[in-house]
C-alpha cells in the first residue's frame, strides 16, 4: 500500500493495535476484499475460478509453511506429507463416519498438527540442512504409511473419494461455490498469520530464528517455541490438504509427494521468507507461471509452426523457462517478491526525496 | 595513498549513511577514525574494502582511490589483491581451524610457499602468544589471542594498507596496550599503513599520526593526532576531561555545558 505515515496519530490502544492503522491501508484492504468476494467471482470464467481456487489453496499452505520456515527458521521438506495427513484424515472422517465439513477440516488440521509436532521433535537437536533431511524422512515415512496401511487408505491405489462439502444443506458442486469456501479459509488463515506474528508467540518465533541462544537466555523455551511453530504450520498444511481433497473430490497420496513439498518451499522462498504477502505472491507465481508460459508459448509458437511441433517443443521449453524465471527473480531480489513490493513502497515513502 | 573523495553511501536505496566523507591516508602513517556508535566509521571501512555491496550498500557519490585505482567499482576480493586488508570488528576468526590454518587462509592470495612460511614466522615474532597456541583450534583461544590472530590473518595477505575495526573491543586494558604497541611496531618496522577505527580515543590518538572525528556520517574534525589530543572539544566529548589530567567533577557539570563547536 502506497501511503505515508505522516499526520496519523494514535489516540487509543485499539488504534495502536489495529492491523492496518492507516486510512488508506484500510481502504485498500476493503477494496481487495470487495474485488475478491464480490467482483471477481462474477466476472471470472469457470476456468479462471478453477485457477483462483488452486492459488487460494496453495496460498494457505504457503502461509503456513512460511510461519515455520520464514519466521521460525526451521526448514521442512515434509510439508507435502503433512498435507496428506490432513487430506486422509478428512477423507476417512467424511466418507466413513459421515463427519460434516467443519469436523473434517478441524480434524484434518488437528491430526496434521499432531503428526507435524511429532516430526518436529528432532528440531531441538538438529538444525538447518540436517533438519531438512529429518523432515524428508517424515515425508517418506508418511507416504509409506498411507500407501501400505490399508485401514487408512483402503488398499490398492490408496485413493479415497469424498463428496463435495455441503454448507447449510447446500452442496458446493460448482467452482464458484468452492471459490467462496476456499477463500473464506484463506482469509481466516491470512488474518491469523498476520496477527500471530505480532504476538509474544510470533516474536518468540522470530527471536528463535534470528539467534536461538539469545532467545533462550531471555527466557524463551526454544523447544516449545519450535514445536508450537511446527504445530501451527502443520495445522495450516492439514487444512490445505483437506481443501485439496474437497476440491479434487478425492484424497490421493501421490498428489502430496516430495515434489509438492519442494514446490511449497519454492513458493515461500520466491515469495519472501517471513512475509504473509510473500507467501501469497509466491503461490500465485508458482501456480500461474506454468500456465502463463503454456499459453504464451502456444500462441507465439503457432505463428511460426504447426500445433504438433509447438506441443513437442513447448513442454520442455516451459520447464526451462520456469526454472530460468525463478532464478531470474531470485537474482533480481534475493529476498523475494514481497521485498520487490517493499522496495516500491520504500521508494514512494520518501518520495520526492531519494533517501531518508 | 588512500583517498576518500567526499563519498556518499546509501543502503537499500533509501538510507543515507555517509553524507560526504573526505579522508586521506598517507603512505606509512597511522590514521585513526574516532566517533560514537552509529557515526558511520565501520561503514567507511566497509566501503573501502568493498563489503558494503554484500549489505545492499552503494557508493553513490564521490570516489575511493588507492594509488589511482578506483576501489568503489571493483570486487572485495580484487581490493585485497591491491593490498588492502580489513580486520573485522569482533574478530571473526575461523573457529574450526587451528591458529596456523587461520593464518594460512589469510595467505589465500599469496602463492609463494616459502614466503608464506616466512610470513607466519614474522607474525609469530610480533605476536609470540600465537606461537604458543599454533595447533589449537581458534575457537578455544582467548579473546585477546583471537584479536591477535585476526590481525595476523589480515597481515598474511601482505597488505600495504590495514583497515582495523575496533581491535580493543572487549579486551582487558593491558591487552589493549599490548596490541596497540604491536600495531605501532608494525607501522614503524614494516612501514605498514594503518587506518584504525576506535572507540578508545585515548589509545588511538596515542599511536596515531593523524586523526579524524566522525559524527552522523560526516567528518567533523581532522588533523594531526597531537593537535587533536590538545583540542578542547575532543577532550570534553571523547576523552572525558575538562582540563588535562583532571577528572570532571559533577559540581561543574551543571554550571557550563560545553557545546560542540563543529555543530552550528
Amino acid at each position: 500500500m502506497l501511503n505515508r505515515e505522516t499526520a496519523t496519530f494514535k489516540r487509543s490502544y485499539a488504534e495502536d493495535m489495529a492491523l492496518y492503522p492507516l486510512p488508506l491501508q484500510r481502504v485498500t484492504i476493503a477494496v481487495i476484499i470487495l474485488v475478491a468476494f464480490v467482483a471477481f467471482p462474477f466476472v471470472a470464467s469457470v476456468y479462471m475460478l478453477g485457477l483462483a481456487n488452486l492459488i487460494g489453496i496453495a496460498a494457505l499452505g504457503a502461509i503456513g509453511l512460511n510461519i515455520l520456515v520464514g519466521s521460525t527458521g526451521q526448514i521442512s521438506i515434509g510439508h507435502g506429507a503433512f498435507m496428506s495427513v490432513g487430506a486422509y484424515t478428512a477423507a476417512v472422517l467424511s466418507s466413513r463416519y459421515g463427519v460434516p465439513w467443519w469436523g473434517a477440516i478441524l480434524g484434518g488440521g488437528s491430526m496434521s498438527a499432531l503428526v507435524g509436532t511429532f516430526f518436529g521433535i528432532p528440531s531441538l537437536r538438529i538444525k538447518g540442512l540436517y533438519l531438512a533431511i529429518s523432515t524428508l524422512a517424515a515425508q517418506l515415512i508418511i507416504e509409506w504409511v498411507l500407501n501400505h496401511v490399508t485401514w487408512i487408505s483402503g488398499g490398492v491405489g490408496a485413493v479415497i473419494y469424498v463428496d463435495k462439502p455441503s454448507v447449510f444443506g447446500l452442496a458446493l458442486k460448482s467452482n464458484l461455490a468452492m471459490y467462496y469456501f476456499i477463500y473464506v479459509f484463506l482469509a481466516i488463515g491470512v488474518v491469523f498469520a498476520l496477527n500471530i506474528l505480532r504476538t509474544h508467540i510470533g516474536r518468540a518465533f522470530i527471536a528463535v530464528r534470528d539467534r536461538d541462544v539469545a532467545a533462550e537466555i531471555i527466557g524463551i523455551n526454544i523447544f516449545r517455541t519450535k514445536l508450537t511453530s511446527f504445530a501451527i504450520s502443520s495445522f495450516y498444511a492439514g487444512v490445505t490438504g483437506v481443501l485439496y481433497t474437497y476440491y479434487y473430490g478425492m484424497a490421493n497420496y501421490e498428489a502430496f509427494n516430495l515434489t509438492i513439498s519442494i514446490q511449497f518451499l519454492a513458493m515461500v522462498i520466491i515469495g519472501g521468507l517471513g512475509s504473509v504477502l510473500g507467501s501469497i505472491l509466491g503461490a500465485i507465481f508458482i501456480t500461474l507461471l506454468p500456465i502463463v508460459l503454456d499459453t504464451v508459448l502456444g500462441s507465439v509458437g503457432r505463428m511460426f509452426m504447426d500445433a504438433a511441433a509447438v506441443a513437442s517443443i513447448s513442454t520442455s521449453l516451459q520447464l526451462m523457462l520456469f526454472g530460468g524465471l525463478i532464478m531470474f527473480f531470485l537474482v533480481v531480489e534475493p529476498d523475494g517478491l514481497s521485498k520487490l513490493w517493499r522496495n516500491v513502497k520504500d521508494y514512494f515513502r520518501v518520495w520526492p526525496f531519494p533517501y531518508l | 595513498m588512500l583517498t576518500l573523495n567526499n563519498i556518499e553511501v546509501i543502503f537499500d536505496n533509501i538510507i543515507l549513511v555517509l553524507k560526504g566523507v573526505f579522508l586521506q591516508v598517507d603512505q606509512g602513517k597511522i590514521v585513526t577514525l574516532v566517533g560514537s556508535n552509529g557515526a558511520g566509521k565501520t561503514t567507511t571501512l566497509k566501503s573501502i574494502s568493498g563489503l558494503i555491496k554484500t549489505e545492499r550498500g552503494r557508493v553513490t557519490r564521490g570516489s575511493i582511490e588507492l594509488d589511482g585505482h578506483r576501489l568503489d567499482r571493483i570486487d572485495p576480493s580484487a581490493i585485497v589483491k591491491l593490498g588492502v586488508a580489513q580486520v573485522f570488528e569482533g574478530r571473526r576468526v575461523f573457529e574450526h581451524l587451528t591458529v596456523r590454518e587461520n593464518l594460512l587462509v589469510g595467505a589465500h592470495t599469496q602463492s609463494n610457499l616459502s614466503q608464506i612460511r616466512q610470513d607466519i614466522e614474522r607474525i609469530f615474532n610480533y605476536f609470540p602468544r600465537l606461537a604458543e597456541r599454533v595447533n589449537v583450534k581458534a575457537g578455544y583461544i582467548s579473546g585477546g589471542e583471537q584479536q591477535m590472530l585476526a590481525i595476523g590473518r589480515g597481515l598474511m595477505s601482505r597488505p600495504r594498507l590495514l583497515l582495523l575495526d575496533e581491535p580493543s573491543l572487549g579486551l582487558a586494558p593491558l591487552l589493549v596496550e599490548e596490541i596497540f604497541s604491536i600495531l605501532k611496531r608494525l607501522n614503524q618496522e614494516e612501514g605498514l599503513t594503518i587506518l584504525l577505527v576506535e572507540q578508545n580515543v585515548t589509545m588511538a590518538l596515542a599511536i596515531a599520526d593523524e586523526g579524524s572525528v566522525m559524527e552522523n556520517g560526516k567528518i567533523v574534525l581532522s588533523g594531526p593526532a597531537e593537535k587533536l589530543r590538545g583540542n578542547d572539544d575532543i577532550k570534553e566529548f571523547y576523552l572525558g576531561l575538562s582540563e588535562v589530567g583532571t577528572k570532571k567533577s559533577y559540581r561543574d557539570v551543571k554550571h557550563y555545558r560545553r557545546r560542540k563547536r563543529w555543530l552550528s
